[in-house]
């Protein structure tokens, strides 16, 4: 095995004096594609904070190739949920892009020969030609998400973090984004944590499993996780994984599917 | 009659200071103003203005140097502003609770001041020929902080202004960032008060580039038409009140809603 991307050692993460999870213990290798599933308020996005240096851990650490992590990092990509823009500002598409390569650089900036090459290289990928030209204020959900992803991975991150990037889309627009994002992570060689309450779209890329909930979790393949068994255990009471024609359904979690777009990020 | 030429040349060398403060403000006014947009802080200027009116009035009072005062009421209001309004919602109520107090606190201090009646006035409304040499200087050396900083934090604070959680995820400072920019906006507000006074303010710090974002959707070019369209409305207005009797101040104003208007129309008949 090669030397671990980002190292969870012991981690325990505290909100308000609730646990959220203990004793986290998670190394991911360059190219491993992990879906963080779990409850709503089990730690998911939570994590992603953490991993980010944004939310203090109560104790263990975490290292993003061999070095503590900071307040963010240029070496990470993150795509966040699909929301409307901040901004009452009408950039268009490419200025999204261009600010995932320079946005954290400081002072003038003439992009060169690779930078230029990384453009249109992710231009290409996202199958972005005529969405570069256009305002973001009126793009759908599934443009402005492979926008995003664009933006994400244009740098060529080491660490991709993905917070439920796929919700508030339709099925194709989901399919389209979540292969996107899969392909251009292992393109360089990327780890991808991706939290989402539905494993369904990202099945087919997930190497393992992180699933969060009541304070605990369990880490492994899909098919070690995803079990009556194993998610019995970890709820303490009776949950039913039924599996049909390759998708996967979780029984009787708390699994709020129908308000999750609801969620707001704090 | 309102306007009067006939001696325009023995006029102009009075306003020279002026138009020089104008055309820098013009750049500062144009350039702050994007952000200002870009982060929906109108109300927080004006906010921020009349706290800077109130530092201007007090140091009138005691004898102090205008500039320095609304420089000192301009900081304070917008560290309030920028580190207690962190979020959209709170910083409207902040700004609406502190603007009323500046205002009162400033005229309170006007009140009690025995001098020229003009200078009073000049700090609400604008004036014209009021920029003297140590004034042109304080307010160059500000316009030349505030681009100079602008220019160097531009781009990481577009992306903090787009997208704040993406942004400090790739190591971007966004808090340390909103936190400056609240500060360059405070010097320009008081920067730009010596002109055109804390009421009409935001004629040249929202107005030009509310009108900019309505013709374009380059990022290169909505600055620059910002800080033409700021040009033409201080230094235009400038020129216009020098062969009338009237304030400087409704000419700027006037000048720069007329830009607004005609980016609105432009715009519309591209939407058609």
């Amino acid at each position: 095995m090669s030397k671990p991307l980002l190292e969870i050692e012991n981690a325990t993460l505290e909100i308000d004096g609730r646990v959220l999870w203990q004793n986290l213990n998670l190394e991911i290798q360059p190219n491993e594609f992990i879906a963080v599933l779990g409850a709503n308020g089990s730690g998911k996005t939570s994590l992603l904070k953490a991993v980010l240096g944004q939310l203090p851990l109560r104790s263990g650490s975490i290292r993003l190739n061999s070095k503590k992590i900071r307040r963010g990092s240029r070496r990470i990509g993150y795509v966040p949920q699909h929301r409307q823009p901040e901004t009452t500002m009408p950039l268009r598409g490419k200025d999204l892009l261009w600010l995932g390569l320079n946005g954290h650089r400081f002072g003038f900036w003439i992009p060169g020969s690779k930078a230029r090459a990384q453009f249109d290289h992710i231009v290409e990928a996202i199958d972005g030609q005529e969405l570069i030209k256009r305002k973001i204020s009126g793009m759908s959900g599934g443009e402005l998400q492979r926008l995003r992803v664009g933006q994400a991975v244009i740098d060529e991150p080491d660490l991709i973090l993905a917070d439920e990037p796929l919700s508030a889309l339709d099925y194709n627009q989901q399919a389209a984004v979540a292969e996107l994002l899969g392909r251009e992570s292992r393109e360089h060689g990327a780890a991808v944590l991706f939290v989402t309450h539905d494993v369904n779209p990202i099945l087919g890329m997930v190497d393992r499993v992180l699933y969060l909930a009541e304070g605990s979790f369990r880490i492994g393949t899909p098919d070690e996780v995803l079990t009556s068994e194993t998610l019995s255990e970890l709820y303490g009471t009776t949950i039913d994984v039924v599996r049909n024609q390759g998708r996967i359904l979780v029984l009787g979690a708390h699994d709020d599917h129908d308000h999750h777009h609801e969620e707001v990020w704090k | 009659m309102i306007f009067d030429f006939s001696n325009y040349d023995q006029l102009l060398p009075l306003v020279t200071n002026s138009l020089i403060v104008g055309a820098l403000l013009a750049v500062v006014g144009g350039l702050v103003g994007v952000f200002v947009i870009n982060r929906d802080m109108s109300f927080a200027v004006h906010g921020i203005s009349e706290l800077s009116f109130a530092g201007a009035s007090i140091t009138l009072l005691i004898g102090g140097d205008v500039v320095f005062g609304s420089v000192i009421g301009s900081l304070i209001a917008s560290l309030i502003i920028g580190v207690m309004g962190a979020k959209a919602k709170e910083r409207n109520s902040i700004t609406a609770v502190l603007m009323p107090f500046g205002l009162g606190l400033g005229i309170l201090a006007l009140s009690l001041y025995q001098g020229r009646a003009s200078n009073k006035f000049g700090l609400l409304t604008g004036q014209i020929v009021a920029i003297d040499e140590p004034q042109l200087v304080s307010i160059s050396i500000i316009s030349a902080i505030v681009i100079a900083a602008l220019l160097i934090i531009w781009r990481p604070l577009t992306f903090a202004s787009l997208d704040v959680e993406v942004a400090s995820a790739r190591g971007v400072p966004t808090r340390t960032l909103s936190i400056v920019f609240m500060l360059l906006l405070g010097l320009s507000v008081a920067a730009s008060i010596q002109v055109v006074g804390a009421l009409l303010v935001l004629s040249l710090l929202v107005t030009p580039a509310a009108a900019a974002v309505r013709v374009s959707s380059s990022p290169f070019v909505i600055p620059v038409l910002s800080v033409i369209f700021a040009g033409v409305s201080v230094v235009g207005g400038i020129l216009l009140a020098l062969g009338s009797s009237l304030p400087v101040s409704p000419y700027v104003t006037s000048i720069s809603f007329l830009i607004y208007l005609i980016c609105r129309g432009v715009e519309w008949v591209k939407n058609r």
